[in-house]
């Protein structure tokens, strides 16, 4: 999936470190775009600037945005998971069927989570150990996961779970701060640092610009990519655990269609298709803007389904309006 | 001879003989002819689209639009004939390739003219075309009820023993077949695919290229949006829901390769009706389909295992077949 003729949006080197030219970035475009979407909002209806309300729309993105910071890095190193609705699917509804045996809370959540990571190196060894696009690779596991999870269910549904266990999709840490945002936001922390702050992330970088050259130089491509397949389905498991502690049931269907809204967030955030560029500030405020998208067609009774346009068209446009003020700048020079 | 062992069409047709005879030892009444017929006509959706994704991926793009399209066109083409049954199936069959088309074109022109990674562009166009398909029904469904007889009876109408529907399979394969190997714009697919800097030293206009495959793609998907709305009589925006990923399947298992430049119309045909024959073959044996995922989600994996082994030891010699047979 490698075009040759299109480059990054941006130079690599300048992608390592996000806050060097903060005033012509692809991140400070973001912002703008979050706050119009923001103002918009608080004219358009009078439900938006209230404390609960404000929580309330960080539900719309905590659990994508928490797998989009994994799969940003996937994506950067040029590969791409699309199976991780499906973990989700398989997670969730091992964690049931745990809880039909009996399972308490701490068991519950540390079935999703393993259950997350097996999915996880399971790719990671399809892509890295037989050398597999993993494009194709993660929409074959991607029936598959959800497959087991059908097997496993039907078209039951496992419900009844304890108490403590919802306060992981339904708890509050400070007021109206909610445990996901909080959690997200330590995510959000960690995966900054380590992109852009480590050489592990460096590294990162390095495959996705050249992996024949990252290998050359001493980079352990094969186990860096595993590596980031693992982190993605453990991150999908804990978002297993979030959102059916947060629904409070598990069905075969749970999650359908994230692992396309989780890929357009970290596409919009400015993470390079083609790998190598990116950063988890631009993930972070895609996720918010997609949060503040929905959340906000949804206070004016948008269905659904059309929210979905202005989350496609937005999608093309931040991306295509850069390129079109090149193309203008590049005419009139 | 040699060469036809080593094709993967070969294995992948003996892969769905197997399934056929393992089915059969069973319940024999699973290969008689007319069942064989009903899985084909049932999977002659599936093929056209699996034909149009073929060109798209050859070029090293990806079109996960497909099923959008299906269902904006599908619902076009049935609130048309809603409002005016009194305008000719033909003439709204091709409306539907026409709109579908246009469909694809805007995705093209965004990854040809802005350059803008075809996964990105048809991501996007995924959401968009569905939520049109809502907006223009105002959320609600066609039904059989609301459709003219002809619009409904067109492919189930039999021609030659076959039903049409299975008709516009045949020809749709036929003509990528030549379109593919009888062609320069074939040639230009698998160039494209096989080596873009070449390509383009040899004159080729990569980004006309696959500008044009998007826009088989667009036409097939909607033209399969007449054809599965009039097969399963409903509209709906819900129509082929989450089918995209089918489609890039059928071909993965037919051996188009997604790195580009490795595929042919055979492999394509065969990947979309094994996945067919596996899905009518699950209730007959007695598996409940919810299965289904889990198996072909197997017979992917399955498929992408081979083609990696088989294409580490070949190399992309499929330029060089082309040229022979040209």
């Amino acid at each position: 999936m490698t075009d040759i003729s299109s480059t990054g949006r941006r130079l690599p080197d300048r992608l390592d470190n996000p806050l060097k030219s903060v005033v012509m970035s692809w991140e400070s475009l973001l912002v703008l775009v979050a706050l119009a979407i923001f103002l918009a909002n608080s004219f358009a209806s009078p439900y938006f600037l209230n404390a609960w309300s404000l929580s309330d729309l960080t539900f719309n993105f905590t659990e994508k945005g928490l797998i989009a910071l994994a799969m940003a890095l996937v994506i950067i190193t040029g590969e791409i998971d699309l199976s991780v609705a499906s973990i989700i699917a398989l997670a969730s509804t091992l964690m049931g069927l745990a809880l039909q045996y009996g399972a308490d809370t701490p068991t519950l959540v540390a079935v999703g989570i393993a259950v997350g990571l097996v999915c996880g190196a399971f790719n990671g060894f399809l892509v890295t150990g037989l050398k597999l696009p993993s494009i194709v690779v993660t929409i074959g596991t991607m029936s598959l996961f959800r497959g087991i999870a059908f097997i496993i269910l039907g078209d039951q549904s496992f419900k009844g779970y304890p108490k403590e266990f919802a306060w992981f999709g339904q708890g509050y840490v400070w007021w109206v701060v909610s445990f996901e945002l909080v959690l997200f936001l330590v995510a959000a922390v960690i995966f900054y640092v380590l992109l852009h702050r480590t050489n592990f992330g460096r590294r990162v970088f390095a495959i996705g610009n050249n992996a024949t050259a990252a290998r050359f130089s001493g980079v352990r491509v094969d186990r860096i990519k595993f590596v980031l397949f693992c982190l993605t389905g453990l991150i999908s498991g804990i978002a297993a655990v979030l959102l059916t502690a947060r629904l409070g049931s598990t069905r075969p269907s749970i999650a359908e269609g994230f692992e396309l809204d989780v890929v357009t967030m970290v596409v919009l955030g400015g993470v390079s298709i083609m790998g190598g560029a990116g950063s988890i500030i631009g993930v972070v405020i895609a996720a918010l803007i997609i949060g503040l998208v929905t959340f906000g067609l949804g206070l004016l009774n948008v269905p659904g389904i059309v929210m979905t346009i202005f989350t496609g068209s937005l999608l093309i446009v931040v991306i295509a309006l850069p390129i079109l003020f090149r193309m203008y700048k590049e005419r009139r020079a | 001879m040699n060469r036809l062992l080593k094709s993967r069409e070969t294995w992948l047709a003996l892969a769905i003989l197997a399934v056929l005879v393992l089915v059969t030892i069973r319940f024999p009444r699973f290969t008689q002819p007319g069942n064989l017929l009903t899985i084909f006509n049932d999977t002659s959706i599936l093929m056209m689209l699996a034909l149009g994704q073929m060109a798209v991926i050859l070029t090293r793009s990806i079109d996960l639009s497909v099923a959008s399209n299906l269902a904006l066109t599908g619902m076009l083409v049935a609130l048309t004939n809603a409002a005016f049954p009194f305008i000719p199936v033909p003439l709204l069959i091709a409306g539907c390739l026409v709109v579908g088309a246009a469909l694809g074109a805007f995705n093209g022109i965004l990854v040809w003219k802005l350059n803008i990674p075809p996964i990105v562009v048809t991501l996007g166009t995924l959401t968009i075309y569905r939520g049109l398909a809502f907006v223009a029904s105002g959320g609600t469904w066609v039904n059989a009820s609301q459709m003219s007889t002809d619009f409904i009876q067109l492919q189930r109408g039999v021609f030659l023993g076959l039903p049409v529907l299975s008709w516009f399979a045949i020809v749709v394969a036929v003509l990528v077949y030549i379109l593919m190997t009888r062609t320069p714009w074939g040639r230009a697919f698998y160039a494209i695919g096989v080596n873009p800097v070449a390509a383009v030293y040899t004159g080729i206009n990569v980004g006309r290229t696959k500008f044009l495959a998007f826009v088989l793609s667009g036409a097939l998907s909607g033209l399969a949006g007449y054809l599965y709305v009039s097969k399963y009589v409903i509209a709906s925006t819900e129509s082929a829901g989450g089918y995209e990923l089918t489609v890039v399947a059928a071909c993965v298992i037919g051996g188009v390769s997604i790195a580009g430049g490795i595929g042919t119309v055979g492999g394509a045909i065969l990947g979309a009706l094994f996945l067919g024959v596996v899905n009518n073959a699950l209730p007959v044996i007695g598996v409940s389909p919810f299965w289904q995922m889990a198996i072909s989600g197997m017979a992917i994996l399955l498929a992408v295992v081979l083609n990696a082994t088989s294409e580490r030891s070949k190399g992309r010699i499929i330029l060089k077949k082309a040229e022979v047979a040209a």
